[in-house]
């Protein structure tokens, strides 16, 4: 890596080798995910925080897998059960946990920028695990992971995003990650959820408020949750959304012949997407949820795994180093 | 911080000829000892164990006639030393592509030296199942053990000091085919 | 006696731009000329330094009472002194609420003891500023205050802007608004833009803003009352405001140091740049400084917002709207404004002195028998501000560690040297 990763916060400032290097990382732990014994002990003795602000299931259990996976121990915090509903401020609560010396801390929260808050106030690592509607870089790597997999090469694509992009961090992360390897986005959605500015977010960005001419030459579909819970405005009835915008086969046959569709979960069955194209032959729905662990392994291994970056350097290590 | 050290070759430990004729000799012991080659396999650890053990299944192929499967270990998910090295080592992808379990498998490394690493690449290899057997092939035992290791295999025993460092360079890596004793001096 | 002697006088009342000195009895002016000298008096000596009437700051948060943990009137009127300001108007936003004659008499008697400054009160516009019955304005009046205001929010509906204006027509008082429309602001947290994408932060879009000042220019024109925009952070805002003083109606508009100096670009993750209005885009920000140069804005107010450390280390959408603002305003003007050619020094004391007394309909000038409140400040000194140094109980600014040139050398009210370098 060409600079260490001291934090993941989103993926606007990796650079491209950056990310390259996280991705060839997680090809090893995809492997890792077919032994038969799925337990390393590489990360034995460390604690990571689990410390999710705002509920979610999927993120948190594959978080607190590829942390059982390495070897970590885990200490969980959950919104409902924890302190907040009593008024504690985010600062002393992740000091408490900082307290009990855990070696880096994943944390979602419902206010955009709140990990990089913590991470200014902290002295361990902090992975983004989704905050607010900012970003989510692990759905951006592992998004890219399975793009890279299943098309061969992660540049030069056309890959369309559909649906609320205004309160989407998935997106923010997939744009910017996206656009450092050439891939031209055409964004999608109901004209409140997809402003023109959003043109301003990366370079080879394009608005579009019709679905067919969107979808026109996709190589790649990424199809978003309609985040009902995130959204300020008058929300849009079901129906409408369904016959303007929902990816049903005959809107997928716009696409190439062999595009990709993708969606972060959990998938609302005939909302967003028609069920027929979310279990079709062209879905990668499920090894992006296999992705997401590997991904996640490999970033804990890096951001946690190592010594500080000053830390003695034994010259016994390097010549018994079998590399 | 380690002071600034300077590398200084000492002498040639083994020839591009002897590393030919060392590996020649340890395919055949390695075929005699296992009683034939069926169940036979190769786990070259990462990363000059690679090449070595695929020259051994070739050598193991031309005069047994018999091919034996090859396998290649990354073992940095197993090292012990990793909260004490400075830099975080990067990964690499382990291809065991057969089952190991009632395997009767080789292990093959460059140099044997504090056995760390080789109880690291076991660790890895139970993790994919229960082999029948684990052996140890090693070009060049340089001692100093720090582990209840032994090899099965030795190319070659090699008496060193603390402060040398046997260097096997391969065609197939480092463009170049010998074993050296270098030597570090403040 | 106080005999400020060697300055260089500015003021924008009399256009008087000389050497000259000022010669102070007791709390008022007594004397303004060349080479003066009076027997016994205290010397200052203003030589390299600028000696302007006053300034006043049109709008501001003292906190007291009811939030002292944020500031207090000794302490916020302090940093005022330090800022070069002679006298502040705080606004009614404090627990409980100015809408009353009582609380108005509390600060107005708080602030005769603790007082570093002048403050002049501003009492709100509805009882509580809830935005459904008149608050008891006449009353207020009787105790003090200056003008009304529901700041913090807008007056809530057209009908009782209406009314507030006519009421505040018969009294003399101008009406104050902070202008927003709550269904576009939205639970918003910054400016709406490529930046509030960026960050993922619930945008407000400048309309939020210009629809209220709207609405307001035309109550205006309907009552012929003084209204008064405070903190206009827009174009749009601007434009309303120039063509109501076309159609010669009583309105008038403040702009905030922030609002000139900053814009959406520099909000990042962190609660020093949260304010309400939000930091504009680029164009506004210009706007601004066109509306500052051609005298479509009569002040520069500071809408002074201190909130206290543990209420403003939080996540950036929950955090408190507001920064402090007294000790960097001029500063600012001088930097961002004067020094790169963008308004002549003059119009700068204008915009702190005549242009905010006149909104409360009143003068200021450096004149015999005129109050002995003067501001002198240097043009060329070189500093860096450091909010740990500030006497507010505050530190909530982003412009700390910023370096300036020129700064307040000497704060005089009522002819005592309430704050000097």
């Amino acid at each position: 890596m060409s600079q260490r990763l001291s934090h993941l916060l989103g993926t606007e400032n990796l650079s491209r080798e950056q990310i390259a290097f996280i991705l060839d990382q997680a090809k090893p732990f995809q492997e890792f995910q077919r032994h038969p014994l799925k337990k390393l002990a590489t990360l034995r003795g460390k604690t990571v925080a689990i410390a999710f602000f705002e509920s979610s299931t999927r993120t948190r259990i594959s978080f607190t897998t590829a942390a059982a996976r390495l070897g970590a121990d885990t200490m969980a915090l959950q919104a409902e059960t924890s302190s907040l509903k009593k008024g504690e401020s985010l600062i002393d609560t992740v000091r408490t946990l900082e307290a009990m010396r855990p070696d880096g801390i994943v944390i979602r929260h419902a206010s955009s920028g709140a990990p990089e808050f913590v991470a200014q106030r902290l002295e361990i690592p902090v992975l983004n695990a989704g905050d607010g509607t900012h970003e989510h870089p692990t759905q951006a790597l592992l998004d890219a992971l399975t793009i890279r997999d299943r098309k061969g090469k992660l540049e030069d694509w056309n890959i369309t995003i559909l649906g609320d992009i205004l309160h989407s961090r998935v997106a923010r992360s997939n744009i910017h990650l996206l656009t450092k390897f050439g891939v031209k986005i055409t964004l999608c959605g109901p004209a409140m959820w997809v402003p023109r500015e959003l043109e301003r977010l990366a370079p080879n960005v394009r608005v579009s408020h019709r679905v067919e001419e969107s979808l026109d030459g996709a190589d790649v579909v990424m199809v978003l949750r309609v985040q009902t819970e995130r959204i300020h405005e008058p929300s849009l009835a079901p129906d409408e959304y369904i016959a303007g915008y929902q990816l049903s086969p005959a809107r997928l046959r716009l696409a190439r012949p062999d595009a990709l569709v993708l969606h972060p979960g959990p998938i609302v069955r005939g909302l967003e997407i028609d069920s027929a194209v979310a279990d079709g032959p062209q879905s990668g729905v499920l090894e992006q949820v296999t992705n997401g662990l590997a991904i996640r392994m490999a970033l804990l291994y890096h951001l946690i795994g190592g010594a500080a970056a000053d830390a003695p350097h034994p010259a016994k290590d390097r010549l018994n180093a079998s590399d | 911080m380690t002071p600034a050290m300077r590398v200084v070759e000492k002498r040639q430990l083994l020839s591009a000829e002897e590393i030919g004729r060392t590996l020649s000799r340890l395919a055949h012991e390695i075929v005699e000892r296992s009683g034939g080659a069926k169940d036979l396999a190769l786990i070259g650890v990462r990363r000059r164990g690679v090449p070595l053990s695929e020259r051994l299944a070739k050598q193991i192929r031309g005069f047994a006639h018999v091919e034996v499967p090859v396998g290649t270990l990354d073992i940095t998910l197993y090292r012990d030393d990793l909260s004490t090295i400075g830099h975080q080592p990067v990964v690499q992808s382990t291809q065991i592509d057969f089952p190991v379990d009632n395997r009767d498998l080789v292990v093959v490394d460059d140099v044997l030296y504090t056995g760390r690493t080789i109880r690291a690449a076991m660790n890895g290899l139970f993790d994919l199942g229960r082999p029948r057997r684990i052996q140890l092939c090693v070009l060049i035992d340089r001692g100093h053990r720090e582990l209840p290791v032994e090899a099965s295999f030795i190319g070659r025993t090699v008496q060193t000091s603390d402060t040398e460092i046997v260097e096997v360079r391969l065609q197939e890596i480092d463009g170049d085919e010998r074993v050296v004793l270098v030597d570090r001096v403040p | 006696m106080l005999l400020i002697k060697n300055g260089r006088v500015l003021d924008p009342a009399a256009k008087t731009d000389a050497a000259l000195d000022v010669l102070l009895d007791g709390e008022r002016i007594s004397k303004i000329g060349a080479n003066l000298s009076a027997p016994g008096a205290e010397v200052f000596d203003a030589k390299g330094l600028i000696v302007a009437p006053g300034f006043i700051d049109l709008h501001c948060h003292l906190r007291e009472p009811g939030q002292e943990m944020s500031e207090t009137i000794e302490t916020g009127t302090q940093s005022a002194a330090r800022g070069g300001f002679t006298a502040v108007c705080c606004m009614p936003n404090t627990q409980p609420v100015n809408d009353n004659a009582s609380v108005t008499r509390s600060i107005v008697e708080r602030a005769a003891v603790a007082g570093a400054v002048r403050v002049w009160p501003i009492g709100a516009a509805s009882l509580g500023s809830r935005g459904e019955a008149l608050a008891e304005i006449s009353a207020m009046k009787g105790a003090g205050i200056v003008a009304v205001s529901d700041d913090g929010k807008p007056v809530a509906t057209a009908r009782l802007m209406r009314q507030v204006m006519d009421y505040c027509n018969t009294l003399g008082l101008p009406v104050i608004d902070h202008c927003e429309d709550p269904s576009l602001f939205a639970g918003g947290v910054m400016r709406e833009g490529p930046q509030s994408l960026r960050l993922g932060l619930q945008g407000i879009p400048a309309q939020s803003e210009s629809i209220c000042v709207g609405r307001d220019v035309e109550i205006a024109l309907l009552t012929g009352a003084r209204l008064h925009i405070a903190h206009m952070s827009t174009f749009g805002s601007l434009e309303y405001v120039r063509s109501a003083k076309k159609m010669k109606l009583r309105v008038t508009c403040e702009v905030t140091p922030h609002h000139f100096t900053l814009t959406d670009e520099d909000v990042r993750y962190d609660s020093r740049y949260k304010m309400n209005p939000p930091l504009a885009s680029r164009s506004d920000r210009d706007a601004l400084i066109a509306g500052l140069a051609d005298g479509s804005i009569d002040a520069i107010a500071t809408d002074h917002a201190p909130h206290h450390a543990a209420s403003k280390d939080v996540e950036f959408d929950r955090a408190p709207f507001g920064i402090t603002g007294f000790e960097t305003a001029l500063a600012l003007g001088l930097s961002e404004l004067v020094h790169p050619g963008k308004l002549p020094l003059m119009r700068l004391v204008e915009l702190f002195t005549t242009g905010p007394a006149r909104v409360l309909g009143m003068e200021r000038k450096i004149a015999a028998d005129e109050p002995a409140d003067l501001t002198i400040f240097s043009t060329d000194r070189e500093w860096t501000y450091r909010a740990a140094d500030s006497p507010s109980k505050s530190r909530n600014t982003p412009f700390d560690g910023r370096a300036f040139r020129g700064a307040p050398m000497a704060t005089v009210v009522a002819g005592r040297i309430a704050f000097r370098r």
